[in-house]
């Protein structure tokens, strides 16, 4: 078992992550510390979630680029709601994060869906639908930290064994994508329409109907890191999270999960993203200038899918016998 | 026993343009093998979306246990044990051999969120296991399908087929890409589900299976159901002329053409997964006919002579001189065509017009300085379809309008004005009307008689042994075989591409 | 029945491949232009002046300029996302080079040749392995704009050479600026390469079937190498002129221009799904956004609302077909019974 995650991609990927993690430890050893560890955790948990959500995405061969323009809406709305309503309790205010995100989502889904347009162009236009929409709602304003309450602000910031909400959310989104991706079948129908979309057809998977869960979850999480991302960085404005989508699938493709569909896991999902965060986090300890980010996601990202191409290169139709195979059911066996 | 458990009546099925299903009737019987019969084009394969509920009816009644029901979706068929094994793999190559046979069906563990959050993964292997222990398929159900043969790929479909307690078992023709050993495995299998009670309904090309295994026959004829009746009271000849409305004489028009000098020889031809060790020549006026099951790595030999394949190794010489092949480009200038079997997919660009697929390989030739001359186009376009008689009412009309027989003679008609010296053609009568093939036959010869040299790849053993003047035979990416017109008999042809031996 | 196949057989070649001019995507594109004309200057006395309209060019000539062999590209079954940060990588070492005190030409030629190799790039990077351009591009396009980000930071170039201001700026004749004559003179090109030339022949034939045009002995990489690198140059080309418009360069330039590039093509008729569309209409797509964005920099609505009416549209545009022939099968399958 062990064996097999070793050689798998998920675990040469984290091999490469905690050696990325080491290595930055012998330059600054606070870097490894457990508070620091947890910090760079607590960093990406943000992209984790939304990078689960891509996923299921990918995997049933869509894309969705409305995701950050999602976070930045969604955000917005509950930081002006916030701001206006101050006392409105934070559980209302997280279900209806919760509500616009997963409704933003359904857009994209149903388009996908029911009209089976490309989700390329319709997630590229209601990318820019939902950041106009964000313009036109605060009307380019800033809700500050000082216009929101100090529970709006707090609550992702409170600790629980020493480990932020925030955190914790991303840990509770984790298992719960793994155990669903790995036991129920609603999970195992993305792998199958994204794999095999006429096979699942033939198998009593409705395709469109899985492509548009995956459009609704990945809206429902983005809503969700909507008002993390505002009250984490105690700011709401319209370019919020601007050009976020790119790390997202970035975080996806270096996890292993196929452009093409069908294909990655929860854990190299996770693991992706942990990547992107660890890089991110450790620039500026190794005097690298933080204008240096997007260039290495770019490159990773490019790297990433190269070394997929080429892996699934050898997986070529098998005809030739292997001499070991044909001992076993040689036909000349019945004679 | 003798109570219909499943039957379709006056069942009709309209695509646009075409009636595939017209008031068909389909009676299954439980612990009884029906056969279906039909050429291609019957509407065999909508006949089996319709009963699993890919298609839904247009008219007609589904009969189950003497209900009317109605399937809105795969799903509902599924429900009520009606399986079907596919023509096409419909398997998914991404996951495990257990979860392809599962799929859609998963065991649950019990509890109280059965439904959602509780799939067995250890009783879904050690079922499987089971399963595929009892067609004796021997695999590990841990396994990536991509790992597997194309010959494992089918027995997963069937053990998929068998994993939920069927009632009705719809088989499309399940032979097609199986060994000789296989085949007989699968035999066992019938009769096993058979004394089950299951019905079972078996598509296949071959007489000899449906005389081997079936009760009863059904037949259709251009979407028309046209008689059925038991197997016993019935031989082969009554059954062809139900299936084509005449009785079937020899209609291969093979003339005896001079055979001229070595043309093309290839030696030592390798790939590291798909074939090894292929030598072959051709001469002028000859064809040469390949015979293998689907799987064998005739195409993927056939595709690597025309450049499509990487890492082949081996030579290839044209009139004596050793031609170095890349890409098709490369063939095509060389004088190697390949008529394709995925005539849609790699012959023709159907939303194109005729004239513009015509002059599409000459393009160098035909743009001066790389500027459209529309008017020299029509001009080939013309002259080489009305050569090959393509029905259009015109040559802009797009080839998606054509019927399959005349998009299969573009697809000629656009190699033939490149001027080639060897054609190749694979499977150059699947999925044409009766009338069709024996056109695409005649040109054949046709052909051969004008000099050219012919490679005639095909899975039809009547075509083979009625066209070739030499056969190749190919198993498991090997030529087993090679035999002249006059060594070579239905039967052993079979026998060694199943991986049989010949003793004699 | 009998009727119906003869019908597939042969059917009526003049009704179903040319529409009635009527009911062309074009048509109804001028249409709509005219409407949007007439609107406009009911709308506001100024729109008419030809040197309001003269200025109102200059909001789409540079996108307009990529969104020629764009779609190409698309009709080819490709797609390129990463033209803006190729936008301002040329840019930004266009700003180095001038910083360096290069002259003119040698800025010019600058930004071209690095459009022309990023196009380069990614071309070689979908087909060297074989993976999908979106993927690619969707790489490059954080690489590229990244590494403008690296080699300028937050800093703004400012410092061009005498002369470099021509290309954004300045007026071949009367009312007809450089950019609108180039780009003029580009459609007429494209249209000439897509419409007349073998080589437009074979975009149309890999994007309806790329294995078909392969089998047919087409260079199918080759071509699509050439594309992707014809797609950088014009960007490169695109860059000089927003360059010198600007008369600045910094990172972020050109941001989310490859939406407004893509929305063009798309609404130009071309098809996203590859195969099918013309340069005709993908010109008349560009006025007509040219004027829809003119209009309301005349009614004073800010930009950004501009970006929700570009995805409207593009939303619109690829949904519409799809309903069309979504009722036109069920009106085709009830006739058919």
């Amino acid at each position: 078992m062990l064996r097999r995650f070793i050689y798998s991609r998920e675990g040469i990927l984290s091999m490469i992550v905690l050696a990325m993690f080491l290595a930055v430890g012998t330059i600054s050893p606070d870097f490894i510390s457990v508070s620091n560890s947890i910090s760079i955790f607590n960093d990406t948990s943000i992209l984790i979630m939304l990078a689960l959500g891509q996923m299921l995405v990918i995997l049933t061969r869509c894309i969705d680029l409305s995701v950050a323009a999602n976070v930045a809406f969604t955000g917005m709305v509950v930081a002006m709601v916030n701001q206006y309503f101050p006392t409105l309790n934070m559980f209302v205010l997280m279900l209806l994060a919760l509500g616009i995100g997963a409704f933003l989502g359904a857009i994209n889904g149903l388009f996908v869906w029911l009209l089976k347009v490309p989700s390329i162009v319709i997630t590229l236009g209601t990318m820019s639908i939902y950041r106009g929409a964000t313009f036109l709602l605060s009307d380019g304003a800033w809700v500050n930290s000082h216009q929101m309450s100090e529970a709006f602000i707090g609550l992702p910031r409170y600790e629980i064994l020493s480990i932020p909400v925030l955190a914790w959310m991303a840990i509770i989104t984790i298992l719960l994508a793994f155990w669903t991706m790995k036991f129920s079948v609603w999970g195992r129908n993305f792998y199958s329409a994204g794999g095999n979309p006429m096979a699942a057809f033939y198998s009593g998977v409705n395709v469109g109907k899985v492509q548009f869960y995956a459009f609704l979850v990945s809206g429902t999480l983005a809503g969700l890191c909507g008002y993390l991302w505002v009250s984490r960085f105690a700011v709401a404005y319209v370019d919020v999270a601007n050009g976020f989508e790119l790390q997202v699938i970035a975080a996806c493709v270096i996890g292993g999960v196929s452009i093409v569909g069908g294909l990655g896991t929860v854990v190299g999902c996770v693991i992706g993203a942990l990547f992107i965060g660890v890089v991110n986090n450790a620039l500026p300890i190794i005097g690298v200038s933080p204008f240096w980010q997007m260039a290495i996601s770019g490159l990773v990202i490019i790297i990433a899918v190269v070394a997929n191409a080429s892996s699934d290169k050898d997986k070529a139709r098998i005809i030739l016998r292997k001499p070991e195979a044909s001992v076993g059911s040689a036909p000349s066996q019945s004679h | 026993m003798n109570k219909a458990i499943f039957s379709l009546k006056k069942v009709s099925k309209v695509f646009p343009g075409v009636k595939a299903l017209d008031g068909v009737d389909l009676h299954l019987y439980p612990g009884q093998v029906t056969a279906l019969l039909g050429e291609n084009g019957a509407g065999k394969s909508t006949l089996v979306k319709t009963m699993t509920g890919i298609y839904q009816p247009d008219g007609g009644d589904i009969i189950f246990n003497g209900k009317p029901v109605q399937f809105h979706s795969p799903h509902d068929s599924h429900a009520l044990g009606i399986t079907a094994i596919h023509q096409e793999t419909v398997l998914f190559d991404d996951l495990t051999v257990a979860e392809n046979i599962f799929l859609g069906n998963y065991p649950m563990k019990k509890g109280p969120m059965t439904k959602y959050f509780s799939i067995d993964w250890s009783a879904m292997v050690t079922r499987s296991q089971d399963i595929l222990s009892s067609i004796n398929a021997h695999m590990d159900p841990n396994q990536i399908l991509r790992e597997l043969s194309i010959g494992q790929k089918h027995m997963v479909g069937i053990a998929r087929a068998l994993s939920v307690d069927a009632k009705v078992v719809i088989l499309d023709e399940p032979t097609a890409a199986l060994s000789h050993h296989e085949i007989h495995e699968l035999y066992e299998l019938v009769n096993t589900l058979k004394q089950q009670g299951k019905a079972i309904l078996f598509i296949t090309h071959k007489f000899d299976e449906i005389f081997a295994l079936a009760d009863r026959y059904t037949v259709f004829r251009d979407g028309c159901y046209v008689g059925e009746g038991f197997i016993k009271d019935t031989n082969e000849g009554q059954l062809v002329e139900m299936m084509v409305a005449r009785s079937i004489a020899a209609t291969y028009p093979k003339k005896d053409v001079e055979i001229g000098e070595t043309l093309l020889e290839v030696s030592n031809l390798c790939h590291t997964t798909e074939f090894a060790n292929i030598s072959f020549s051709l001469k002028k006026g000859e064809i040469l006919g390949v015979y293998g099951l689907v799987g064998s790595g005739r195409t993927e030999v056939m595709q690597a002579l025309f450049g499509t394949t990487d890492h082949v190794t081996g030579t290839v010489k044209m009139n004596g001189k050793e031609v170095i092949i890349h890409s098709p480009k490369d063939a095509i200038e060389n004088g190697i065509v390949y008529v394709p079997e995925e005539r849609q997919k790699q012959g023709i660009v159907l939303e194109l017009p005729i004239y513009q697929n015509i002059s599409l390989p000459q393009m160098d030739r035909l743009a001066k300085h790389g500027n459209l001359d529309q008017e020299s186009e029509m001009s080939l376009a013309r002259q080489y379809c009305e050569r090959l008689q393509v029905k259009a009412s015109c040559w802009e009309e797009k080839v998606m309008n054509l019927s399959g027989g005349n998009q299969q003679k573009v697809v000629i008609a656009k190699w033939l004005a490149t001027n080639p010296k060897v054609i190749i053609l694979d499977e150059p009568t699947k999925g044409i009307d009766i009338g069709s093939k024996a056109a695409v036959h005649e040109f054949m010869s046709e052909l051969v008689d004008s000099g050219l040299a012919v490679i005639m790849v095909s899975s039809e053993l009547p075509e083979i042994m009625g066209m070739s003047d030499r056969i190749l035979v190919m198993n498991e990416g090997l030529i087993v075989s090679e035999l002249s017109r006059a060594d070579a008999t239905p039967e052993k042809v079979v026998s060694l591409a199943t991986g049989g031996h010949v003793t004699c | 029945m009998d009727t119906i196949i003869k019908k597939s057989a042969t059917p009526d070649a003049l009704s179903t491949s040319k529409l009635p001019v009527f009911f062309r995507w074009e048509s109804l594109l001028i249409l709509i232009i005219v409407l949007v004309c007439v609107m406009n200057s009911y709308l506001s006395p100024y729109f008419l002046d030809p040197w309001n309209l003269s200025d109102a060019t200059f909001n789409f000539t540079e996108k307009a300029l990529i969104a020629l062999p764009m779609a190409m590209l698309i009709i080819a079954k490709e797609i390129d996302i990463s033209v803006a940060a190729i936008i301002s990588l040329s840019s930004t070492l266009m700003g180095l080079v001038a910083q360096m005190g290069a002259p003119v030409y040698m800025v010019a030629c600058v930004g071209v040749l690095v459009g022309a190799g990023c196009g380069l790039f990614n071309g070689a990077l979908v087909t060297g392995f074989k993976i999908p351009s979106i993927v690619v591009t969707i790489g490059t396009m954080s690489l590229f704009r990244g590494i403008s980000y690296v080699l300028l930071g937050d800093q703004v170039v400012r410092d061009y050479p005498a002369g470099f201001e021509f290309f954004g700026q300045g007026y071949v004749y009367w009312v007809f600026s450089f950019e609108l004559v180039l780009f003029v003179f580009f459609a007429l090109v494209f249209y000439w390469l897509l419409h007349r030339t073998k080589f437009g022949r074979y975009t149309y034939a890999i994007g309806n079937n790329p294995t078909a045009s392969y089998y047919s002995g087409i260079k199918v990489n080759k071509h699509r190498l050439i594309l992707f690198t014809l797609v950088g140059v014009m960007s490169g080309i695109a860059s000089v002129l927003l360059t010198s418009r600007l008369g600045s360069t910094r990172p972020s330039i050109a941001t989310g221009w490859e939406l407004s590039i893509i929305t063009m093509v798309v609404l130009g008729g071309v098809s996203i799904l590859g195969g099918s569309g013309t340069i005709g209409g993908v010109v008349l797509a560009v006025i007509l956004m040219g004027l829809v964005t003119f209009g309301m920099g005349l009614l004073n609505i800010p930009g950004i609302v501009m970006t929700i009416i570009v995805g409207v549209m593009l939303i619109t545009v690829v949904s519409v077909p799809v309903l069309i022939t979504f009722y036109k099968n069920k009106s085709n399958k009830a006739k058919a019974l």
